[in-house]
């Protein structure tokens, strides 16, 4: 299947990912009515560490903790993406303790929401993927890294 | 051919179909269920309450589950005894089901003290299952006086899930504390202190010594008028087929890191099992969902001849009332703490021997599932740049190996 992969040694940090996330998920036409003097709530985010940076979003984990330990079956596996069901979300956070890495955020409701790699939004395919600057960020199938 | 029995169907008792059905697509299931409902979402009854979620949007699976996965589920019915040896299990209305592997997943009951005059009250619930709920929900009205006994988890989300139906409540328990199973002092003081801004009101240190009608006489010399009763001091095991037929059990039925119990061809899972909490080196209760799930998936691939293990069960939960959340797994095991907080926000991470032991995280919690995988992985510390993960949750404190490890490829 494939998945959206960061390349950390290409990322340039320009947070660019979070904008196009945010905006293909918003539902606007218009990047500046989407966005504009709001607060971000992307479903990837970037990480800072020294020296380091690289996006992270949701992993699609093949037995994933999120979806066994939701306790409304509001996160499901559909052929192999992890999508969340926000009308079941009770915004409880259980999936925000158990993903290993850090993947699920809340919107500004509380409810959940998470990469859905963009297969249900009108972009189709991952915005955060088209839109990086560095080509840091790719869409593609790959086998277990070592 | 003899079918697999579960008995009991809830989160354990889904995860151990699929389970089994991830191994074995022919054998039927026969799933024993005392509750009259398909498989729910047990932890939502309180959202049902405050109308967050309806029974319609609880069910746990679609509806044709069972009928996919060749399951026969016997709805009101309850196993009363089993007989290891001649592989049957023993129900209420006579019947007798014979198994080629079984599961046992009856979760627990309430646990309700004896305490002299509780017949007298007309209107008294338990918090447990969909029908409690729905009779609570029936019986609250808005000039409704609710007196909850029990200040752990089942009774305060009770309480929130109570609130804007009913004019007042208070909530009782005999520890000095809120959630004092969960939470220290700082913490339940933090969580309280929320409860009681929405209009929950405690007395804690107390409880109800005598019922007369719709009053309770405390412990302290205090009255309390109600006009509904929930109890919800705290629930149990439901071990006793297991023990009664010779099996091992302590506080739950004792499983290993397979679920098999001590019975040949006999599984558990779920809230009345006792297996290994990793972040203490010993068997305990962990009644929580994630455990139920991961339990029964793993008891069922062994049911019919697969080889699981689930080895790495901790204690986790997140706990929220009215916007206030609390995430916290595993344990402090009385190492080093390190600790950070400020009017709005508490972080207490607890490490031992080289390892994270557990934490406490209110207020701020996002990203803290990285702090989770430490305990679970039990990763040593020295791996890992620790004091940039004291500072919030990250993975770049992990080295570069282990970053390609988790992000470079299928996981």
């Amino acid at each position: 299947m494939k998945r959206v992969y960061v390349n950390e040694e290409w990322c340039l940090g320009c947070h660019l990912c979070e904008y196009n996330c945010a905006f293909a998920n918003s539902g606007e036409a218009d990047m500046a009515v989407a966005l504009k003097g709001k607060p971000l709530y992307p479903r990837i985010h970037i990480e800072e560490g020294d020296k380091i940076c690289y996006a992270v979003s949701c992993r699609h984990c093949t037995d994933p903790l999120c979806v066994k330990s939701c306790i409304a079956a509001a996160l499901q596996i559909n052929d192999g993406v992890i999508t969340v069901d926000q009308s079941r979300c009770v915004g409880c956070l259980t999936c925000v303790l158990v993903c290993p890495f850090g993947a699920l955020a809340p919107n500004e409701n509380g409810v959940m929401q998470k990469c859905e790699l963009c297969l249900q939004n009108t972009c189709g395919a991952p915005a955060c993927v088209q839109g990086c600057p560095n080509r840091a960020i790719v869409y593609e199938e790959r086998s277990a890294a070592e | 051919m003899k079918p697999y029995v579960i008995l009991g169907n809830g989160v354990a008792a889904a995860h151990c179909i699929e389970g089994i059905r991830s191994v074995d697509k022919e054998t039927p299931i026969t799933v024993v269920s005392a509750e009259t409902h398909p498989v729910y979402c047990r932890p939502l009854i309180s959202y049902y309450l405050e109308g967050r979620t309806e029974p319609a949007r609880m069910n746990y699976r679609p509806e044709d589950f069972y009928a996919k996965n060749n399951c026969t589920v016997l709805y009101g019915r309850t196993a009363t005894a089993m007989d290891a040896a001649q592989k049957t299990v023993a129900l209420d209305d006579g019947g007798v089901l014979p198994y080629t592997a079984l599961c046992v997943a009856t979760g627990s009951s309430p646990f309700v003290p004896p305490t002299e005059g509780l017949d007298s009250v007309e209107q008294k619930f338990t918090f447990l299952t969909l029908d409690d709920a729905i009779a609570l929900k029936q019986a609250a009205t808005g000039k409704s006086r609710v007196l909850i006994v029990g200040a752990g988890l089942i009774g305060l989300k009770c309480a929130e899930g109570l609130r804007p139906l009913v004019k007042e409540i208070t909530v009782c328990d005999l520890a000095d504390r809120v959630l004092s199973s969960i939470l220290d002092n700082d913490c339940a003081a933090r969580m309280q202190a929320r409860l009681e801004q929405n209009g929950v009101r405690f007395l804690l240190s107390d409880t109800a010594v005598r019922y007369e009608k719709n009053t309770a006489l405390m412990k302290s010399g205090k009255q309390v008028d109600f006009d509904l009763l929930v109890l919800a001091v705290g629930v149990r095991a439901n071990t006793t087929l297991i023990k009664n037929c010779g099996g091992k059990t302590e506080r739950g039925i004792l499983v290993d890191d397979r679920m098999q119990t001590s019975l040949p061809d006999v599984y558990a899972a779920g809230d009345c099992t006792q297996g290994m909490d990793a972040s203490i080196g010993q068997q305990r209760v962990l009644a929580i969902l994630p455990n139920a799930s991961l339990q029964g998936h793993c008891a069922g691939i062994n049911m019919a001849g697969g080889d699981a293990v689930f080895s790495n069960a901790i204690p986790m939960n997140a706990i929220g009332f009215f916007g206030l959340h609390a995430l916290s797994a595993g344990s402090d095991c009385g190492g080093e703490v390190y600790e950070e907080t400020d009017e709005r926000h508490l972080k207490r991470l607890f490490s031992k021997d080289n390892r994270l032991t557990g934490y406490m995280l209110i207020g701020d919690v996002a990203r803290a599932g990285i702090y989770t995988s430490l305990i679970r992985e039990q990763t040593p510390l020295d791996t890992l740049d620790f004091e940039r993960l004291k500072q919030s949750p990250t993975t770049t404190a992990f080295p570069q190996r282990e970053r390609r490890h988790k992000f470079g490829g299928a996981v």
